[in-house]
This record gives C-alpha cells, structure tokens and sequence, in this order.
C-alpha cells in the first residue's frame, strides 16, 4: 500500500472534489482560449465561421472532459499509464502505414467526428509513463546508467516514428518534454550535460552531412534552417513566412492597429494565419501589450502548474503535473520563437489559441489529468 | 510503490528543488521571449509598419487623355476615339478555357489570339491584377455584345479606352504625324523613361508633330492607390488623383487648304507649301502620295507596310521638308538678286545670249539652243535665260551668291516639330574643300547660278525664299500657332535690307513670267487683276544632260518646279511647287501652283473668272473631278460635334 493510498482519508471523496479543482488554472486556460477565439473571428473578417466557432465548441467539450478526467483518481492514470503508451505507440506505427497524409507532414487518423493525431496523444503518454516509471524505480537508481538508459529507450522509440512522418516540431517536444520529466525526477546533471555536448555535436554533423550521400535530414528541413539563418535572403520564397510574419509583429507597435484592423492578417500576407501564426495576428491588432499578456497568462498556467507540483507529495502526481507543464510550455515557446524568428519554422501550434481539434483536446485531456494530480494529491498529516 | 517516509521526503525535496530550478528557466525564457517582442514591436516598429504598408498599397497610374491637335479654324486633325476592348486579369482567370470559347463564338477571336491570351497570362511578369488585352477596337454590336453574355464569361472585363484617330486620313500624315505603341526600342532611347509609358496600351507620337511635341501632348498620369491583398486583387480604391490632359496643340495648317493641296497633287511624287507672306504661318505643306496615319496607330501589317517602303513614289517621307531637291530655274532669283547687290550689273544692262557660253575648255548650255538674243534683267527672268546667268556667276562669285541664298531662307533647317526636316545645301568654297576635298571651280559658280550642281533646297525652303523676295523681310516658317490657347509668338519678321529697287524690278521679272504673253508660264497666269501672281519656273535636271522628258522613264526625267507669290501688289501668300521627275516647271508645276494660290485666297474653290476664259471649261473638268473633303466634310464634323 503506497503512501497515496494510505493517506486517503485526507482526500477528498464524491461531489465535493469539483471543488478541489485549481479554478485558477482553469480561469487561465479559459482566458488563453479568448485570446484565440477573438483572433480566429478576426481573421475570418470578423465572422464565427469558419474557425471560432468550431474552435469554441471544441473547447467546451475538451473543458467537460477535463473536469471528468479530473474526477478520476490520479493513481488510475499512474496504473494506466504503461497501456496508453502501448496503445499510442501501436497507433503511430499504424498511421505510419495507413494513416492520412495532411498538409505535407501530419499523419492522423480519422475517427468520424475528429482528426486524432497519435504524435499529439504521444506527448502526454510519454510523460505519463515517465512519471509513473519514476514513481515505481527506488531514488537510488535513478542516476544509474541501466534505469537511465531505459526512460531514453521510451522517448526515442517514438520521437523516431514521429521524425519519419515527418513532424520536427513533435519530435522536438517529445525529446524536451520527455527530458524534463527525467531532470525532474533527479536524473543526474552529468547526463544532460552529455547530451547537451552531444546535441552540440549532432547539430555540427547535420550541417556537415548537408549534401552529402548520408544527409541527415530532409531538403526542406534544411532549407527551413536557412531561412530562418537569414530570412531576407528569399522574401518571397522559403523565407516569406517568417518576413511577413515580422512585419505583422512590427506593425502593431505598442497597442496595435485595432481589433480586425490588421492589414497583413486581414489581406493574407500572413501565412497560416489562423494555425501556427495566429500570434501575428494578435501582436498586430494588440500590439506590445496584447502579446505580452498572452505572454502573462502563460507565464501565470506554468506558475500554478509548478506551485501545485511542488506542493504534491505524490512523486507520479507531482512529475506528471511537471511533464504535462512542461510539455504545454514547449509548445508556446517554441511556436513564439519561430514566429519572432528566434528559430526555425517546425510546425508547432500556439496552444489552446491555433485553430486545430486534436490538439487542443488532447491538450485540456493532459490538464485534467493534471488537475487530477491536483485534487487527489496528499493533503499531508495536518 | 512502496517507500519509506524519509524516502518520500527526499524524492519530494529533490522534486521541488528541479521544479523550482525548471521553473525559474522556462519563466527566464519567456522573459526572453518577451524582451525579442519588445524589440520587434516596438523598437523597430516604424520599420515594419512601413514595410506593411508597402505590402498592402499599389499604386497604379492613370492614363491621361492626350491633347488635341486642331488646324487654325479649330478642325481637329487628331482626336481621341472610344475604343471597346475586352480585357482578362490573371485573378479572374480561373475559366479560361470556357470564356474563350465562348469569345470566339460572339466576337470571333482567332486560335491565334487566344493563344497569345494563354502566352501572357502565363508570363510571369505580368501583375495579378494587371489588364491583358484580349480583343481590341470592337465594333459596338460586339461589344455589347460581350457585355450582355457577362454572367457567361466569368473574369471578362469590358473596357472602354482612349486611342488616337485622324480623321482627316492621309492629308496631315506627314505633318501631324501618328503615335504607336510604345516598343521597349522607344523605351531604351529615352534619358529619363516617365512612368507613363508603363501603363498597358498607352501610345507615343512617332513622328510628325505628335513626336516632336510628345512632352505637351502627352499630359501628365494619374495616381490611383489601391489596397490589394496577397494575391494581388485590388480590395478597394483608397484615393484617386486624376491626371491631367495633354495641352491641345492648334497648327498654322488650314484643312481645306491642305486637302486641296493633296488632292490637286494627286497621283504625282510631289509636294508644295503655302505659305502666309506676313506671318510665316505655314497654311499648307503637301505631300503625295500619302498614306493613312490611322494604320499605324493600330501597329501596321507587315503587309502594308512593305508597300509603302516599296512604292517608288515614296508616300513615307514628307516632301516638303524632307525633300532636298535642284532649285534649277528658281534659284536664278537668288543669282538675280545678288549680281545686283554686288553692283555688278544694273537691271536694265543686256546680255547677249547665243545659246551657249565657253567658259575655260568647257561649253555651257542655255536651255534654248539657239540662244535668247539680248537679255536684260526682266526678260532673263521672263524667258529663264541661262546664259544671262552664267555670265552674272562669274561677275558675282559664289560667295555672294551663297549668302544672298541663306538671307533668303535657302541652306538652313528652320525650327519646327516636323520629322526630318533637311537643311537643304547652300555651298561655296569652303563646303567643296571639306565635303568633296576639291577646290571651287568657275564652272560649279555657273552651276550654282542656275540652280543646279551642288545646290539643294526643300519646297518648304522655297516658299520662305518666294516670301522673303516678296516682301523684304526675314520672314520665318511658323507650325504652331496656339498651345493650349496660349499664343505662339511670331519669330523673324525683321527688314532683310536688300534695296527695295532692286527687289522691285527681280519681283517686275517674276510679273512677267506669269502676266507677259511671252513669259514661260503665261500659260498659268491669273487673271483676275486684283490676284496677279508673280512667279518662276524651274526645271532641275536630274540627269547631268538635257532629255526629252516623254522618251526617258519617269524616274529620270526633269524636276518640275514652280514658286510664286500673290497678288502681286499686296503679297498674302508664296507657294511652291515641286513635282519630282514631272517635266518643265511651266507646263506641269505652274498649273498646280496656280490653282492652289487661288484656293488659298479663296478659302474655297476658287471662282472659274479667275481663270483665263480660254482655259476655263478644262479648269471646271479638273476641279469637278479633284476628290475633296467638300460638303461631306461639312456633315462629319457636325456629327462629331
């Protein structure tokens, strides 16, 4: 009998967990979720069709099953934790073989009434399983070589699935993702500080190997590195993304042009305006100010994430709580660098404000079992 | 799994130290995040907005109408017409394929067309939104047409264009000129290109006066800013700025005048000029055969073309001012004028003319080889003795003669906006030493003297001559007369100082050659005596010895030239006459210069009492056969009104 389930009594029971939920945190995720809604109906032309709608509805359904995740016991999600990541991994190999080619990259299955992508399920499955394993393995092999090389095995088998399909973007958020959970769980700094030499080394051997008989990655993957080196070189080709995308940035100024005044978003200079670079939208017509208190209530989700992970007791609790935060912050981090040109395009959402079903259900998915985390945690001896 | 409490405290401590430390670099990130979103937004904002607008507006030019080109009485020679065209954007051409099927059905646009249609829409130089003419100059029933099939023809944009028209055809082509469309030749030999001729279907003036006077005829474009988006498709107008017309331009020339001077020149290669003596305002510069201007501003066929280059009576240049020809007899006015400045003979001093001088080893000829007997000043003119005149070129030298031809007009290009205008050639000493690299012979003076050798003058230069011994002054061929309203000044007019004497009795010879019944052109004489013409033959050679003008083909036969001036006692107007390769000046050009000399004081087909009675039934023959603009003319220009 674990510690979680020994002290049980002090958890709370029935109805009354509703009010155990971080409403903080689901307040921010709402408010975060506005600020796409807004910039989907202005990107329409100031119309709810085609995107703030649909993308409304979605968020509502994902809210109710997060509370009903949130419902569910944490250690049911710990004991589960093995199975989704069997079964997720079951469908990525099965998508790589029958599943939907869209928009270039993507790979997803379509179940009727949504789009699920695997690589999406993945990231939260990953984090799951980590946690949990960190939960099962004794604190004194965590450092060591075999109980480490064994989590690295976990995230690589579909990092290198989700690469082939090909989805640099999820890849990137799997490996991160993944290692956080590792450096949270006490992993030892050595070993980072290996792979970060490592990493230094590979990106060293890409560039080398451009070109070359073993290239290792794609034309287009290298070219998108290009440009995003030097954007002005092609303006109108490879690097029109990420120039047009800056003048939308740098026209709005401190408090923009104006809700739906925007004039790169509205004539469709912007690309992709409504998925990846809806953050171009909104620095446009909000301005500095608009941006940054996106920027705010991110910054706000992340701070309740960590403060109710640091206060759990429960290892598999507070490292999923960590990973699933982590891997949100991933996400808007790594969408904002590319759209502010601080790396290369890859691909990935701004999340709960793109436009895109699966992701965001999957995401609000991976905060109901964060507030699960949260509800069921161990109230300690008071 | 199960753990100890100090286990559980340890893993809690070890996690809160990770997340605290995680914790504090992601919020280090997004302040990093957050510092680049100031840097983008708002240090360089005033560098990305300007880049936003320049991504959002296109400015476009506006065609501005080009000015009108009116003759002195305010007929316009050159006019801008409506033209229908139907016209396609690469945005709008998603059915191409349909729409050109169906255009072919209702305006019958040839395989060919469509195909040079699917050329440009593929060219990649060509905006989104840039107009690519698909059918032009539609009739009306086509157009409308096009326009009542619109739901049938998605992405077809019926336009209505401005393009240039001459009415009057042929008669201006030489002096007015043509525009075309602007070729990237055109383009290249321009120092500073105006935007203007960017704009699709705008048309350049290619000779004439619509090219030397282009800068006032063009206008200036207009601006139209428009708000596009990424495809290039014009969202809104945001503000238009209308251009402003090309000025209208009114000419000297009058159209009645000029008609009849076409029309009587007929089927020859000739041209003649009328000039107002007072004014120096051209009234008429004929030119034939001519051709229609109109066929070049669509961009002429291969075809036409080639016959218009292969024509031997060459319709492309216009005579009058390009045309250098032998001056041949109506050169000795100038020879006359200056043996008496020099003092080297007085009027009434004969000379005896026996057919023929011997001047060194050479024989020189008078064009009557039995010789004129003893000739004075008058009758040397009367009679056009050659003899009288060789003798005057050894008295006088060519020096003087050259510089009394260049005060009377002759060797020198006057400035006017006409293509091509020669200078025509007053030589002496020094321009034989530097052109041919010989010295000046005696014999090149009596050459001279008759207007032959190396002497070469334009109808145009005629007239100022004729003009200038009329009235004894520097008178100075005028086109313009008004630019918008604004009155073009009258340059020359200033005393020439030639005395009044001497001019009398040289314009006392030119009264006999048309009023003595013994004159060479008696025959071409006015008769009504408030009109009396005073004039001079002339009949340049164009092979170096005497033909007969029936036996030889026409391109070797003699230049025929007449240049006269009326009425005698009150000069208004000087007109000459050339007629290449026409015969005798008296027989052929004097007619013409007659009858044109009458139109012009007249203002209309001159009265047949102006005729001598003996001549009238074949004058009225000629004239109702001439094909004028007349009374039909009369009907167009109400209806154009």
């Amino acid at each position: 009998m674990s510690y979680l389930e020994s002290t049980l009594k002090t958890i709370p029971t029935g109805i009354s967990k509703v009010l155990y939920v971080n409403w903080a945190l689901v307040l921010l995720l709402s408010a975060v979720a506005s600020f796409g809604f807004l910039m989907l109906y202005s990107n329409a032309g100031g119309s709810f069709q085609p995107w703030a709608e649909p993308q409304m509805k979605r968020f509502a359904i994902g809210m109710v099953a997060m509370l009903m995740i949130a419902m569910v016991p944490i250690w049911f999600w710990r004991n589960i934790a093995g199975l989704a990541y069997i079964f997720t991994f079951i469908l990525l190999v099965f998508v790589e073989f029958f599943g939907h080619v869209g928009m270039g990259a993507q790979r997803w299955i379509d179940l009727g009434f949504m789009k699920l992508q695997p690589s999406e399920l993945m990231k939260i499955a990953l984090v799951m399983l980590l946690a949990a394993y960190y939960d099962w393995l004794p604190l004194e092999k965590v450092s060591r070589p075999l109980w480490v090389a064994i989590p690295v095995a976990l995230i690589l088998l579909p990092t290198v699935l989700v690469l082939k399909q090909p989805d640099l973007g999820t890849s990137i958020l799997l490996v991160a993702g993944g290692a956080i959970v590792m450096f949270a769980a006490g992993v030892s700094w050595i070993y980072f500080g290996v792979v970060i030499a490592m990493g230094v080394g590979l990106v060293s051997a890409v560039f080398a190997s451009r070109g070359t008989g073993w290239q290792l990655l794609n034309d287009y993957q290298y070219r998108r590195i290009d440009t995003f080196l030097d954007p002005s070189a092609d303006p109108l080709g490879a690097g029109y993304h990420i120039t047009q995308a800056k003048i939308a940035l740098g026209s709005g100024g401190w408090t923009g042009r104006g809700f739906m005044q925007g004039t790169q978003s509205r004539l469709n200079f912007l690309p992709e305006k409504h998925t990846d670079f809806i953050f171009t939208t909104l620095a446009e017509e909000f301005g500095f100010i608009g941006g940054f208190s996106l920027l705010a209530l991110y910054a706000g989700i992340i701070i309740f994430c960590l403060i109710s992970a640091m206060n759990n007791k429960d290892r598999f609790g507070s490292l999923v709580t960590i990973g699933i935060a982590a891997t949100f912050f991933l996400f808007f981090a790594v969408n904002m660098s590319m759209v502010m040109g601080l790396m290369p395009v890859v691909g990935v959402p701004l999340p709960l404000v793109s436009y895109g079903g699966s992701a965001m259900l999957v995401l609000l998915a991976a905060f109901g079992i964060l507030q699960s985390a949260h509800v069921h945690r161990p109230r300690g001896k008071r | 799994m199960k753990r100890s409490p100090t286990e559980n405290a340890a893993s809690a401590r070890k996690v809160t130290r990770r997340a605290l430390f995680l914790g504090a670099s992601q919020l280090a990130f997004m302040g990093v995040l957050g510092l680049r979103m100031r840097f983008l937004q708002v240090d360089q904002a005033d560098q990305f907005r300007l880049l936003a607008e320049e991504n959002r507006i296109k400015i476009q030019l506006l065609p501005p109408a080009r000015g009108l080109i009116y003759d002195r009485n305010g007929t316009a020679l050159a006019e801008n017409e409506q033209t229908f065209k139907v016209v396609i954007r690469k945005q709008d051409a998603q059915e191409l394929d349909k729409v050109l099927a169906e255009l072919e059905r209702l305006i019958g646009l040839t395989p060919a067309e469509q195909a040079r249609v699917r050329d440009d829409l593929k060219n990649r130089k060509i905006g989104p939104s840039t107009p690519i003419t698909i059918a032009d100059r539609l009739t009306w029933e086509q157009f409308s047409a096009v326009a009542a099939n619109g739901p049938a023809l998605p992405g077809i944009t019926p336009e209505v264009g401005l393009s240039r028209h001459y009415p009057l055809k042929g008669d201006f082509a030489h002096l007015v000129g043509y525009v075309g469309p602007v070729s990237d030749y055109a383009l290249s030999q321009m120092e500073e290109v105006d935007p203007i001729y960017h704009i699709p279907d705008f048309q350049l003036g290619k000779s004439g006066v619509e090219h030397r006077m282009e800068d006032v005829l063009k206008g200036k474009a207009g601006i139209l800013r428009v708000e596009q988006n990424v495809h290039g498709r014009i969202i809104r107008e945001i503000d238009r700025q209308e251009g402003q017309p090309g000025a209208n331009i009114q000419l000297t020339l009058d159209h009645k005048v000029q008609n009849f001077v076409q029309a009587r020149l007929g089927g020859e290669s000739a041209a003649a000029v009328v000039l107002d003596v007072e004014t120096g305002d051209i009234i008429a510069a004929g030119s034939t055969p001519s051709f229609d201007p109109n066929l070049f501003v669509r961009g002429i066929s291969v075809a036409d073309y080639n016959a218009l280059l292969e024509n031997d009576h060459r319709p492309l240049p216009g005579k009058a001012v390009q045309g250098a020809y032998p001056p041949g007899s109506t050169f000795k006015l100038v020879t006359a004028l200056a043996a008496l400045e020099a003092g080297v003979v007085t009027p009434d001093e004969t000379v005896r003319c026996l057919g023929h001088v011997e001047v060194g080893s050479r024989r020189f000829h008078c064009w009557k080889r039995a010789g004129h007997g003893n000739m004075n000043l008058a009758a040397s003119l009367r009679h056009s003795c050659d003899v009288y005149y060789y003798e005057m070129a050894q008295r006088t030298g060519i020096e003087n003669i050259a510089k009394m031809g260049r005060r009377l007009g002759l060797g020198e290009s006057y400035d006017l906006p006409l293509s091509g205008i020669s200078s025509g050639l007053m030589p002496d000493k020094q321009w034989k030493l530097a052109n041919r690299g010989a010295e000046w012979v005696v014999g090149d003076s009596l050459n001279a003297a008759i207007g032959q050798g190396f002497v070469l003058t334009t109808p145009l230069q005629l007239a100022v001559m004729t003009a200038r011994v009329a009235t004894n002054r520097e008178v100075v061929p005028r086109l313009v007369r008004s630019i918008d309203g604004m009155e073009q000044p009258v340059r020359g007019g200033g005393e020439l100082g030639i005395n009044e004497n001497m001019l009398r009795s040289v314009r006392q010879g030119m009264f006999e050659v048309l009023n003595s019944n013994r004159g060479t052109a008696y025959a071409s004489r006015i008769a009504d005596e408030t009109q009396h013409m005073a004039g001079k033959t002339g009949t340049s050679q164009v092979r170096n010895t005497v033909v007969n003008n029936k036996n030889v083909p026409w391109e070797e036969r003699d230049h025929a030239l007449f240049v006269s001036y009326a009425p005698y006692d009150a000069p208004r107007y000087a007109v000459s006459v050339v007629v290449e390769h026409g015969g005798g000046g008296s027989s052929v050009a004097a007619p013409i210069a007659r009858d044109v000399m009458l139109f012009a004081l007249h203002g209309a087909v001159p009265p047949l009492d102006a005729y001598p009675s003996s001549q009238r039934n074949t004058i009225r023959e000629r004239f109702r056969t001439l094909p004028l603009v007349g009374k039909e003319d009369e009907s167009t220009e109400r209806s154009r009104a």
